[in-house]
């Protein structure tokens, strides 16, 4: 087995610049940041296809099969001789996938932000937090120790905080790092929990090992975990639903996906890299790092079938209706993840039947390339118009004509139209469905047209429909407004990141995926049936005029339909309420049903208690104060009462 | 090394300062004597190492052991492990940074340092005492400064929060006087390491146990003994704040996991009582401190709630938790003085604590700003600081109990994660972010003796929480020694 140890310098590189950026950046490196942060990062994505070079076509394969490679391994906290975090790094075909994807998008981020945050007051802090977050995504992606995914998992977590929050003298930001903060966290204490039940049956946090213990049905932890049970349900179950739950959180499925609209607040780039291609994405993945042992659970699996499916839905109808651009590219993220979620709940483990696994994996692929093209197309639009309400926007394609042909073939990708690369993966993932089950087929085939359909109301809104001039928003330009059309689509740094993830979204579809990532390592016969793509390609067409229909020209179409959905439609664009519930359950019940009288038990009953506690004292001492008169009379008396007492007795009880 | 050495600077320091004029002569000898002891406790702990890597596998290093009175059978027996090592470490970074941050205490500043130092001497002499009686002595040296220091310097109540905080940390001590004599009458002695080979009758286990734990449970916070906690350290100058809930707090938390161990039986059977007691302190402070308005009652609060940890690990009596409960004392202790000192910074600018009124400080004390968000994200429990080793070996110890009551304890202490997270985000999200007032706008960023003080705290929580193996190393062997005749008796029974 050959020596993988350099991949240590993937995650260290971004380490090193966050460290260095985050001490003297704002002092001394201010200028420099950007360009020291993309350059380490640059370094970290040629080692990744290095590793990822030498994993796929040298020598991962070992007689026709991916080993699973520890490249590293540090025992970092004991807890007892069995149970420890140890700092390990895995090496096998879904890990050094996702190195591929998170260091290549990030790196294409890193490069979009030198010129969108160009001029920002705290371009270095930017920087900084950019890399704390490749960082921990990288390190996530290698764990090879659960309580070490978990460790990487928060520290994603706060990074996604500090770039949410990074204009944080808005109160909105805040409000929306706050609130992605403590609904993951609240997730995360699912999976905290499930990790205590997995490691306590399983006698180890090493993945491996509990991957061995936990899918041997004849040995002693898996039926010590099967046969212990509580509320009915399995502890194998309770293990990987609550786990499953730490992973929803992260990867914003119903109904914990409240955070990730407002996270929309976080500078553009932040979003493509974090909420749309990498962070939410991470729930996916961990059920695939744990799915061997999800494969032995039906019940866990179904549970993550009917989240994923129900998220893919109801995000695809919400986000027919939102007119923030990148609240519906939000949306179709959330729905786009709930497809690679059920996608894996369909899935059996091993050979043909981990179909569901490997169209899971290969849409995380696919999907990470084209969604943060989306985002970085926005980001250049949002850029251009200052507004991120699609009725201030139209007819933009003449003036951005790259960042227009890269959406267009971002959207045509997302859509599902051949040949680009989310064509590929999204028949792999309905044929999965078809083969398990027809209604979540048909729900998955309903949500593919629906996201056909809000992904070209999208594009048509923003580059076709009114050819009004730009209405620009900020006041504080009214002298530079002729300037700004000249601006055009930003420098090159903005353009290369564009025309580089387009090509993707192009190319990466015809990647023979199978070949390389599968359930149990054996590579997969590759099926792409053509009749079994007509329905949902042609219904995806159909969807597609539907917009153009509507959002091509301005008319008052598609205000009419809205209207005679009148409810359904205000219900969808008010999110489902969804938002309003937490509030009323925060706001109405735990603040003033929970904090409040606790807060004042502990001011009235608790420390009132020791108050009177301290007054009674006082009181008796006043009371009896009167015996230490300091008069020899009545001590005389009390002495000779003394006496007397003693003596009655000693005479009469002592005997 | 003679371990008096640890006792004679801080005592020498007080001295000298007692004879030194002017703020600027006391506040040097103050910091010579503080890093003197610092270096010392370093020191210490190199010859420590050396010595459990020789392969001495004695319970206690540095042994030495006086008669002080010979007809009550006191003596002045001292010696370190682990544990109280650790403790020590974490009394001196804790003067050292407290020192610095009182850097420009003008008013009766004679008095201020030699009580500061005087404390910390009752800490030392308390963390190395073998013997119960020393280790009585020293509590109460230590108890004394904390009430003046609150109500000569403090602000807002504070007669009332001092006569509180004295009043409730005297019952504590008699109570644990009533526990130590019970020990004592049964075994006569008071030295620990022969109490510990006798054992003590399981009778006399079950009555002075509460006596003794709860005793040392007030100084820990126990629920519901904890109504000193946020009143004492609200109107605490900040330098004494830092000692109140950096060392003070672990004066408790120390006692009463020695006081477990002297008496396991009666501690696992009073378990139950114990857990339900310290799951409600995490809970509830948790809860409460969401509640707060004032910087300084929303760290004490939590710091009930982080106590609580220490107590749930020790009632848990297995090694990862309890283990746990050490690495949470020296995390907690670290913590909430680095979040003390940064609120103490905050307020000697603006002139006010309440949440309210503060805004957007992030924009003119950006090194302030990142002390406190540090601070508060080693109190989320964020991993990379020591909040996050800590708590995980509680929480991971105390699975490893199966009684489904425990395990419960565990889902619900763990839970406070959750609410941690809203108060510190809430806390952080209003005073360091958000819009900036016009008459904050000016005010100037740390000086040099903070930014000290600061960076020496951060330091001792990156290191635990960055390379949790050392502290491992120190703290494990001892603990195991703690705790393996326990474990083998009570799975015995």
């Amino acid at each position: 087995m050959s020596n993988y140890l350099y991949i240590l310098w993937i995650p260290l590189l971004p380490l090193l610049s966050f460290v260095i950026l985050g001490l003297f950046g704002r002092k001394y490196l201010s200028k420099i940041s950007g360009i020291m942060g993309t350059a380490s990062l640059f370094i970290a994505t040629l080692v990744s296809f290095i590793a990822a070079n030498q994993y796929f076509f040298v020598d991962g394969k070992v007689n026709g099969m991916y080993q699973k490679i520890i490249a590293f391994k540090y025992t970092w906290l004991e807890f007892s001789p069995n149970l420890s975090i140890d700092l390990g790094f895995i090496i096998d075909p879904i890990s050094v996938m996702m190195l591929v994807v998170v260091s290549s998008v990030s790196l294409m981020v890193h490069v979009f932000s030198l010129g969108y945050m160009k001029g920002e007051e705290r371009f270095a802090t930017y920087y900084s937090f950019l890399s704390l977050f490749t960082f921990s995504m990288l390190g996530l992606v290698l764990s090879a120790n659960i309580f070490q995914v978990y460790m990487f998992w928060e520290l994603v977590g706060v990074s996604s905080f500090l770039l949410i929050s990074y204009y944080f003298d808005r109160p909105s930001a805040v409000t929306a790092a706050k609130k992605a903060f403590i609904v993951t966290r609240f997730a995360d204490l699912g999976f905290l929990i499930g990790i205590l039940i997995l490691g306590y049956y399983g006698g180890t946090l090493d993945i491996g090992l509990l991957i061995e213990r936990l899918t041997a049905t004849q040995s002693t932890p898996f039926i010590s975990i099967t046969s212990a049970s509580f509320l009915g349900a399995s502890m194998l179950t309770w293990g990987l639903t609550l786990i499953f739950i730490g992973g929803a959180g992260k990867s914003a499925m119903f109904p914990l996906h409240i955070w990730l609209p407002d996270a929309m607040e976080g500078p553009t780039p932040v979003s493509a890299l974090i909420h749309a291609a990498t962070m939410v994405v991470a729930g996916v993945y961990l059920v695939a790092r744990l799915f061997p042992i999800f494969s032995m659970d039906e019940a866990a699996l179904t549970i993550v079938t009917y989240v994923g499916v129900f998220s893919a839905l109801f995000a695809a109808i919400i986000a027919c209706t939102q007119t923030d651009i990148k609240r519906v590219l939000a949306y179709s993220t959330m729905s786009q993840i709930g497809y690679m979620m059920f996608a894996l709940g369909v899935s059996k483990n091993g050979g043909e039947n981990g179909l569901g696994y490997m169209a899971s994996m290969f849409h995380l692929f696919t999907h990470a390339f084209f969604k943060s093209l989306l985002f970085l197309g926005a980001g250049s639009v949002i850029h251009m118009v200052h507004s991120n309400d699609m009725r201030d926007m139209g007819g933009l394609r003449k003036l951005m004509p790259i960042t227009h042909i890269s959406f267009l073939i971002a959207c045509l990708a997302i859509a599902g139209i051949p040949p680009f690369a989310g064509f590929f993966s999204k028949e792999e993932i309905l044929m999965a469905a078809f083969r398990a089950n027809k209604i979540i087929y048909g729900v998955a085939l309903f949500t593919a047209a629906l996201t056909a359909f809000y992904m070209f109301r999208l594009y048509f809104s923003i580059f076709w429909n009114k050819e009004t001039p730009i209405h620009f928003n900020n006041t504080d330009t009214n002298n530079l407004d002729l300037n700004v059309h000249s601006h055009g689509e930003g420098p090159w740094v903005m353009k290369l990141p564009l025309l580089i993830l387009a090509t993707c979204a192009v190319g990466v579809g015809f990647i023979p995926f199978s070949n390389f990532v599968s359930s149990d390592g054996l590579a997969l016969e590759a099926h792409t049936d053509l009749v079994f793509s007509i329905a949902p390609v042609a219904l995806t067409i159909i969807a597609i005029l539907i917009a153009a229909n509507f959002y091509k020209k301005q008319n008052a179409k598609s205000d009419k339909i809205a209207a005679s959905l009148s409810g359904l439609y205000t219900a969808a664009y008010k999110k489902f309420y969804i938002d309003e519930v937490y509030i009323f359950i925060t706001k109405k019940i735990i603040f003033p049903y929970i904090g409040q009288p606790i807060a004042w038990a502990d001011k009235n009953i608790i420390d009132g208690f020791m108050l009177l506690l301290a007054k009674v004292t006082s009181n008796i001492s006043v009371s009896i104060k009167g015996l230490q008169s300091g008069k020899v009379q009545n001590y005389a008396l009390y002495f000779f009462g003394g006496v007397l007492a003693l003596s009655v007795l000693f005479i009469y009880i002592w005997k | 090394m003679n371990l008096s050495l640890l006792i004679l600077v801080p005592l020498i320091t007080a001295l000298v300062i007692l004879f030194a004029k002017g703020l600027k002569q006391i506040r040097v000898i103050g910091l010579v004597g503080a890093v003197t002891q610092l270096s010392l406790a370093t020191w210490l702990l190199k010859l420590y190492m050396g010595e459990r890597a020789s392969g001495n596998n004695d319970t206690h290093l540095f042994e030495s052991n006086y008669t002080w009175f010979t007809t009550l059978h006191i003596n002045y027996h001292i010696g370190i492990d682990g544990i109280s090592l650790a403790m020590i470490l974490l009394t001196a970074v804790i003067v050292v940074a407290g020192i610095l941050v009182s850097w420009t205490m003008d008013k009766l500043s004679k008095e201020y340092f030699f009580l500061l130092v005087l404390l910390s001497m009752g800490a030392y002499g308390f963390f190395i005492s073998l013997d119960l009686f020393t280790l009585f002595f020293f509590l109460e040296v230590a108890v004394i400064p904390k009430f003046l220091l609150i109500g000569i310097w403090g602000s807002g109540n504070k007669t009332n929060s001092a006569m509180k905080l004295a009043l409730m940390l005297m019952a504590g001590s008699a109570l644990v006087f009533v526990g130590l004599m019970g020990i004592y009458y049964s075994t006569n002695t008071f030295d620990l390491v022969q109490i510990t080979h006798m054992g003590i009758s399981v009778g006399v286990q079950k009555f002075f146990f509460p006596f003794a734990f709860v005793g040392f449970g007030i100084f820990a916070a126990l629920f519901p003994f904890h109504t000193w906690v946020p009143d004492g350290h609200a109107s605490a100058p900040t330098a004494a704040s830092m000692f109140l809930a950096g060392i003070s707090m672990k004066l408790g938390g120390y006692g009463c996991l020695r006081i477990a161990a002297l008496m396991p039986e009666a501690a696992n059977s009073y378990g139950w009582i114990i857990i339900t007691l310290a799951t409600i302190a995490i809970i509830y402070g948790a809860f409460a401190t969401m509640m707060q308005t004032d910087l300084k009652y929303i760290n004490a609060y939590s710091s009930i709630s982080h106590c609580g940890f220490v107590i749930l690990g020790i009632g848990m009596m297995n090694k990862t938790a309890v283990n746990g409960a050490v690495i949470q004392m020296v995390s907690h202790g670290l913590m909430t003085a680095l979040f003390f000192a940064a609120i103490g910074m905050i307020y000697s600018r603006t002139h006010t604590r309440l949440v309210a009124q503060l805004g957007g400080l992030l924009k003119v004390m950006p090194f302030i700003s990142t002390v406190f968000v540090i601070a508060g994200l080693c109190s989320l429990g964020l991993p990379g600081f020591s909040g996050f080793v800590a708590e995980m070996t509680v929480f991971m110890g105390s699975w490893q109990n199966p009684s489904g009551a425990y395990r419960l304890a565990t889902i619900l202490s763990g839970a406070s994660i959750v609410v941690t997270a809203v108060y510190i985000l809430r806390a952080t999200g209003k005073t360091i972010m958000g819009p900036i007032s016009n008459e904050h706008a000016l005010l100037a960023d740390a000086t040099w003796n903070e930014k000290l003080a600061a960076g020496l705290l951060i330091t001792g929580i990156l290191i635990i929480g960055l390379a949790p193996f050392l502290i491992n190393q120190l703290i494990m062997p001892s603990t195991n020694i703690l705790m393996s005749p326990i474990t083998k008796a009570i799975t015995l029974k």
